[in-house]
């Protein structure tokens, strides 16, 4: 037989394994176990699995390892980007606790679903061809309609999954096709095959590439492959919300680089001026389209629609300080987002959790710390020195100046001032308008998963080595 | 050389045709019915390209099992197809305009259409000559692109666990077997022994503790 063991080896994907297998242990658990305190119990060892994943990932002999015949690959930015990925996945199964406590949600699948898409996650960041991107894409996203419709008896939790699902299908179409083009002009679907095949850009790959990439868009929610999101954000549970804000987003801007920077080196001015347009166009919408927003989750999936306009800046310039730029962004994007929506899930009222900006009028007055933080995170989020947010811009709008991309960082900057308007809004709302009410008390996890985000925000930059110099040498080993 | 061409067109044409009468039939039932006519067709083409077993597969999971759900569907759920198409004629124009644009671009690539010449030679795996098409897929399937193949199980995995949380509802009046009551009954338990005195019959108090 042809086939040998060689380049077969099983190490590199241990992580990856162990979280199949736990994942699956874990679902035989709560299927054969009675109910009661089952909920509860999957989603601790889920948490557990999660991070032992990450010790195993972390454990890994260093340097750049492959297998299954090349088509799997851990080096620096696969180990970065998924740690990233695992960090977003517990945490929001720590937020999910309260959501997943009430009697009549009590569904233990919720956690097996996030485990299992983040496996999808960790595949398609490790994913050295094109067969185990989509695979790894699929794992990812189907784990990800069930979960946007897991309030199934609410009416708006099911639309989501449905609009997501029959959206996500339609992009998932096109990048097929893009990716069998690419297949039939080159050849292969080895990243490294297409690198050496594609060396000028005819019509065809041009073809594939820009159908590939409207496929990738459209999983990191970037114009014009956005109109999922706002729908999407504010129809999900809020646990999961915050779900589709963090982990789904950084295993699919780590695909976005992976192929662009790894598959494309060859043709950069072609795919440089699609993202250029994507950039420019979701920054903009991102900062104009949030103003008129009146529900904090819709306002939160215009900001990430920009924020990844804001990341793929980095990606435009094509070059190492852009890709390290990405995963800066990235990394303080998610550590932004989750706190923020701490604080989102925090907002209850007998009961009821609020879901408008005019339910954060007066806050600072009735919970003066909750308020502090939240102000914090959302002037991060606004990129207002010295908190974390504006050093993520710092690096890619840098990286974008030294590609000689003026225009697109000029606009970049601009659009962030736009952007830094509907934020002060809701702080304007929370420290000056009169207090509508008290608001329940927090959670120990939310404040938590709040005070970490926040002090995280804060000090970054007093000691922004290790984040930095990590991310370059991530950057580093795709080229 | 002339008849293999001729089953093309055959296999070709009537897989077009009746993927259009998908669309325009009145009758959903109609459309599932042509939706099994592109499948067969389709899979005609394939046997000409020497894919059988692709062919044979096309047939045993469109036609056997994915068609025929489309039916039971159709069949099952009270859906007014004709108020769903109300709105093919008004947007029947700018499809067209779109779908035309599209055409033309596709024409333009595949005009400009160039093989690579080792494209041939780059193909991962060499296709085997001496053995069936079935074997060498079972050659590489669970070997050289084992991953792949338990990646997609995981995906199955998800969907089978995806039905479930949605649709799976525990109803409270709804009486369920369970095999571990019912393999732990004996016979003390489902039957009691009365000594009945003759001319009385059994007494009420004792129906009652009979009834357990």
């Amino acid at each position: 037989m042809s086939f040998s063991s060689a380049g077969y080896q099983l190490l590199p994907v241990l992580p990856e394994l162990v979280l199949a297998v736990g994942a699956m242990a874990l679902l035989m658990l709560g299927a054969y176990r009675s109910e009661g305190t089952t909920t509860r119990l999957v989603t601790g060892l889920a948490v557990v699995l999660l991070v032992l994943t990450g010790v195993l990932e972390l454990m890994l002999p260093a340097g750049k390892l492959t297998t299954f015949g090349g088509s799997f690959i851990v080096d620096d930015f696969a180990r970065f980007l998924k740690i990233l990925a695992i960090i977003g996945s517990a945490v929001t199964l720590i937020l999910s606790t309260e959501f997943l406590s009430d009697p009549s949600r009590r569904i233990f699948e919720y956690s097996i679903l996030v485990l299992l898409s983040t496996l999808g996650m960790m595949v398609l960041i490790s994913a050295a061809d094109l067969i185990m991107l989509y695979l790894g894409l699929e794992l990812m996203s189907l784990a990800l309609y069930v979960v946007a419709a897991s309030n199934r008896d609410n009416a708006k939790s099911t639309e989501a999954g449905l609009k997501y699902f029959v959206l996500g299908a339609l992009s998932s179409g096109m990048l097929l096709y893009g990716a069998s083009l690419i297949y039939g002009f080159t050849g292969t679907v080895d990243f490294a095959g297409i690198a050496a095949a594609v060396k000028t850009g005819s019509v065809g790959i041009v073809f594939g590439l820009v159908f590939l990439l409207a496929g990738l868009c459209f999983k990191v929610s970037a114009v014009p492959f956005h109109m999922w999101t706002p729908d999407v954000y504010e129809g999900a549970p809020t646990p999961v919300t915050a779900f589709f804000a963090s982990a789904p987003k950084v295993a699919a801007l780590a695909v976005f680089t992976r192929v662009t920077l790894t598959a494309f080196p060859g043709i950069v001015p072609q795919w440089q001026q699609i993202l250029v347009f994507v950039a420019i166009a979701s920054m903009a919408l991102g900062s104009f389209a949030a103003i008129g927003q009146r529900n904090i989750k819709r306002l939160m999936a215009y900001s990430s629609i920009g924020h990844m306009g804001f990341a793929l800046v980095g990606l435009a310039s094509g070059t190492v300080e852009g890709a390290q730029g990405v995963l800066v962004y990235i990394a303080i994007y998610v550590a932004m987002t989750l706190g923020t929506f701490a604080v989102i899930l925090s907002m209850k009222r007998d009961g009821q959790p609020m879901e408008q900006i005019s339910d954060f009028a007066g806050l600072s007055r009735t919970n003066p710390m909750l308020a502090f933080f939240f102000a914090m995170l959302l002037f991060s989020l606004a990129g207002i020195p010295p908190l974390a947010g504006f050093f993520a811009k710092w690096y890619v709008f840098v990286a974008a100046i030294k590609a000689g991309l003026f225009t697109l960082a000029v606009i970049g900057v601009l659009t962030s001032v736009v952007g830094a308007f509907y934020y002060l809004t809701i702080i304007k709302v929370m420290y000056f308008d009169e207090p509508a009410g008290q608001i329940e008390p927090m959670r120990i996890e939310l404040r938590t998963v709040l005070a970490v985000a926040g002090i995280f925000n804060i000090f970054f930059f007093v000691y922004p080595g290790p984040l930095v110099s990590v991310a370059t040498a991530a950057a580093k080993s795709l080229f | 050389m002339i008849l293999p061409a001729l089953f093309f067109y055959l296999f070709a044409g009537v897989c077009v045709a009746s993927a259009v009468m998908v669309i325009v039939s009145r009758n959903p039932v109609h459309s599932v019915l042509y939706l099994i006519l592109a499948f067969v067709n389709a899979s005609g083409l394939f046997v000409l390209m020497g894919a059988e077993f692709l062919g044979m597969m096309l047939i045993v999971v469109y036609v056997g099992a994915v068609a025929v759900l489309f039916l039971f569907v159709i069949m099952m759920l009270d859906v007014d197809f004709t108020e769903l198409r109300e709105g093919f004629l008004e947007y029947l124009p700018i499809g067209l305009v779109i779908g035309g644009i599209f055409l033309a671009e596709l024409l333009l690539v595949a005009g400009g259409w160039v093989m690579k010449p080792d494209t041939a030679k780059q193909i991962t795996a060499a296709i085997p000559t001496n053995v069936s098409n079935t074997e060498a897929l079972g050659l590489v399937l669970y070997t050289k692109y084992i991953h792949y193949f338990q990646i997609a199980g995981m995906v199955l995995l998800v969907a089978m666990i995806g039905a479930i949380v949605l649709t799976l509802r525990h109803k409270a009046k709804v009486k369920r077997q369970d095999i571990n009551v019912q393999n732990a009954r004996t016979p003390e338990l489902a039957m009691a022994v009365r000594k009945v005195a003759s001319g009385q019959g059994l007494q009420d108090s004792d129906a009652a503790e009979w009834v357990k």
